[in-house]
């Protein structure tokens, strides 16, 4: 693959790898106590907390999977994008302001003040840090691959420079900082994405338009039951968002409930906006691109093109913003599930709390992906989003609609639920990516598209073991829903 | 990021909190005791965001449930690109936005309700 070489894009590379251990730098010094750190002292503005929100969850799977995906099997992909956009609709209107009002800073949180029970919060725990982890490894992956064909250099050197990078903000800012980072960040891959997509755009005109040509036979078949993988992707992102846990702990960081779903909106908005790119590339990656069709690392379709249609110094230049871009998405979406699996692993693993405590769990939240991401081969980094999302989609999902909305939910229900429903997500996952069940047959595509049987499971299965223990249902439950969704001005009088 | 979300330091002391406040209106004291009236009050609003709620996600779920087959019928790439490439972004802010304004005149309601004054 003639690599787009160039000094500037590791330059590029270089800068934003600074700017983001500098920007959380400069929040060490504002970030003061505990709660600061953790959860930004539940002071974050809407407009603000939405960029970082964003920033936070365009992730390399966005950045680079999405168009290779394109690329690669056509237009019917494009139900990722919008997968990932409409599950904030969802968030909003089932999840953001009754969560906000909980008043717990995790997921795990949560469930024990919802359901009274230290071992629902353990299974919590436990489901957090697998999704995380599961969510991690392609981001890792995808700085290996970006670094490869930047600079030729070996594939787990990207792994480890992100791995390092992320234990370095996180560990020293925490939550305060990351806010920056994020919000700097959104604006870097928007700005990274637009600016070279203008002038590809404008180069695909000079050439006199060529036709993008999808037909069926130059389409790569992703899948031999391409409406169900269709639906099961739909399902999956579309309910496995608001379980997301470096999502749902940005939430805690409103001031209330209201201004968790007016920020809500504003993120529907932005990643809207950002959603209209990667097609973009996709497209013209077909076109002058074609190679990649077959050849594997679709994935490096947005960091080739530039150098390949443009050429020249401003194609170098303009390939060196983008990988830039990538690195911030590595960067942002790494550091945000670290600290929230960190965050998981102080609370409900180490022995004592505090920020010390914290840095160590860092440490151990990030390893064990980056050790995953080193031994698992590659699966395309949108495949690998997408399975995260559908573990999320059949555990937290049920957890967080019921627990929210459902007076008779009980810790019994909850767990059954949560290891019916996301166990068999989390297996499913595991042996698709072992590689024990191949395609064709619907074994393959069950096993690898979950979410359409998995979150009925997880639904089901809480709803009747809820039902046939109802003297499990915790005392404080009529308490708990009275905080979850009164406005905090009727509810300010009381302890919260 | 902007020059002004830069804060000033200043030493900022606030009103002095009291730990449990007298409630100010009777509806208000009987959602704080948990009565049965109060349990009725809190349902009522539950029972009007959920409401709120389904709609937008019945109109979402039809959407997400028939676009697959529509595409499958038309069999036309150019019709799948137009749509989730470009026009489904608006309509989910929208509707976003709706429920917003939906979720925020149910909660102003309530209040009214629990502070005993006349709607408007």
């Amino acid at each position: 693959m003639n690599a787009p070489g160039h000094p500037a894009s590791v330059v590029a590379v270089a800068l934003v790898v600074l700017a983001t251990v500098l920007v959380g730098g400069f929040g060490l010094r504002i970030s003061r106590t505990t709660s600061d750190f953790y959860v930004a002292s539940r002071t974050v503005r809407p407009r603000l907390n939405a960029a970082a929100i964003s920033g936070e969850y365009l992730s390399a799977a966005s950045f680079l999977g999405i168009a290779g995906l394109v690329l690669v099997h056509g237009p019917d992909m494009l139900w990722y994008p919008v997968g990932y956009t409409a599950g904030y609709l969802l968030l909003l209107i089932f999840v953001a302001a009754p969560l906000r009002r909980s008043g717990a800073y995790t997921l795990p949180d949560f469930a024990e003040g919802r359901l009274e029970s230290r071992q629902v919060r353990r299974l919590v725990s436990v489901f957090v840090v697998g999704a995380g982890w599961l969510y991690l490894v392609p981001q890792l992956q995808g700085a290996g691959l970006t670094l490869r064909i930047l600079t030729g250099a070996p594939g787990w050197l990207g792994d480890v420079l992100v791995a390092s990078v992320v234990v370095l903000a996180v560990a020293a800012g925490g939550m305060r900082s990351i806010t920056f980072v994020q919000v700097f960040q959104y604006w870097l891959k928007l700005t990274a994405l637009l600016v070279p997509a203008i002038f590809l755009v404008l180069a695909w005109q000079g050439d006199g338009q060529p036709r993008v040509s999808f037909d069926e036979q130059a389409s790569a078949f992703r899948a031999d039951h391409p409406l169900y993988a269709t639906y099961g992707l739909i399902v999956a992102t579309f309910l496995g968002t608001m379980g997301l846990p470096h999502v749902v702990v940005r939430f805690y960081t409103s001031p209330n409930g209201r201004d968790a779903r007016r920020t809500t909106v504003a993120v529907l908005a932005l990643v809207g906006l950002f959603y209209l790119l990667p097609p973009v590339y996709g497209a013209l990656g077909r076109l002058y691109a074609p190679e990649l069709i077959h050849g594997g690392d679709a994935d490096a379709a947005v960091l080739l093109l530039p150098a390949r249609v443009i050429g020249g110094l401003g194609g170098d230049l303009l390939g060196a913003l983008v990988a830039g871009g990538a690195f911030a998405a590595f960067l942002s979406t790494a550091s945000g599930l670290t600290m929230a699996v960190a965050g998981v692993i102080t609370q409900d693993v180490l022995p004592s709390r505090g920020v010390r405590h914290f840095r160590v769990a860092t440490v151990l939240a990030i390893a064990v992906p980056l050790a995953g991401s080193l031994l698992v081969s590659r699966v395309p980094v949108a495949d690998a989003v997408g399975m995260a999302f559908a573990v999320s989609a059949s555990s937290f999902c049920p957890l967080l609609v019921l627990g929210i909305w459902w007076r008779r939910l009980t810790p019994p229900g909850a767990i059954a639920g949560l290891l019916l429903g996301g166990g068999s997500a989390l297996l499913s996952v595991a042996i698709t990516v072992s590689g024990a069940v191949r395609p064709p047959g619907w074994p393959h595509a069950l096993l690898a598209w979950p979410a359409v049987w998995s979150v009925p499971v997880g639904f089901l299965a809480m709803i009747l073991v809820s039902l046939a223990t109802p003297g499990r249902i915790p005392p404080g439950t009529n308490a708990a829903m009275t905080r979850f969704h009164l406005p905090e001005a009727l509810t300010s009088g009381r302890g919260r | 990021m902007s020059a002004e979300s830069t804060p000033r330091r200043e030493v900022v002391t606030g009103e002095p909190r009291r730990v449990r406040p007298l409630p100010r209106y009777r509806a208000q004291s009987e959602i704080d005791e948990q009565t049965a009236l109060g349990g009725a009050y809190v349902r009522s609003l539950m029972r009007s965001q959920l409401r709120a709620g389904l709609t937008a996600f019945a109109g979402l779920a039809l959407a997400a449930g028939t676009l697959p087959l529509v595409f499958e019928a038309l069999h036309s790439n150019a019709v799948v690109w137009a749509v989730l490439g470009f026009a489904t972004y608006p309509p989910l802010t929208l509707a976003g936005w709706w429920y917003v304004r939906r979720a925020e005149r149910n909660e102003r309601d309530f209040a009214r309700l629990v502070e005993g004054r006349p709607a408007p």
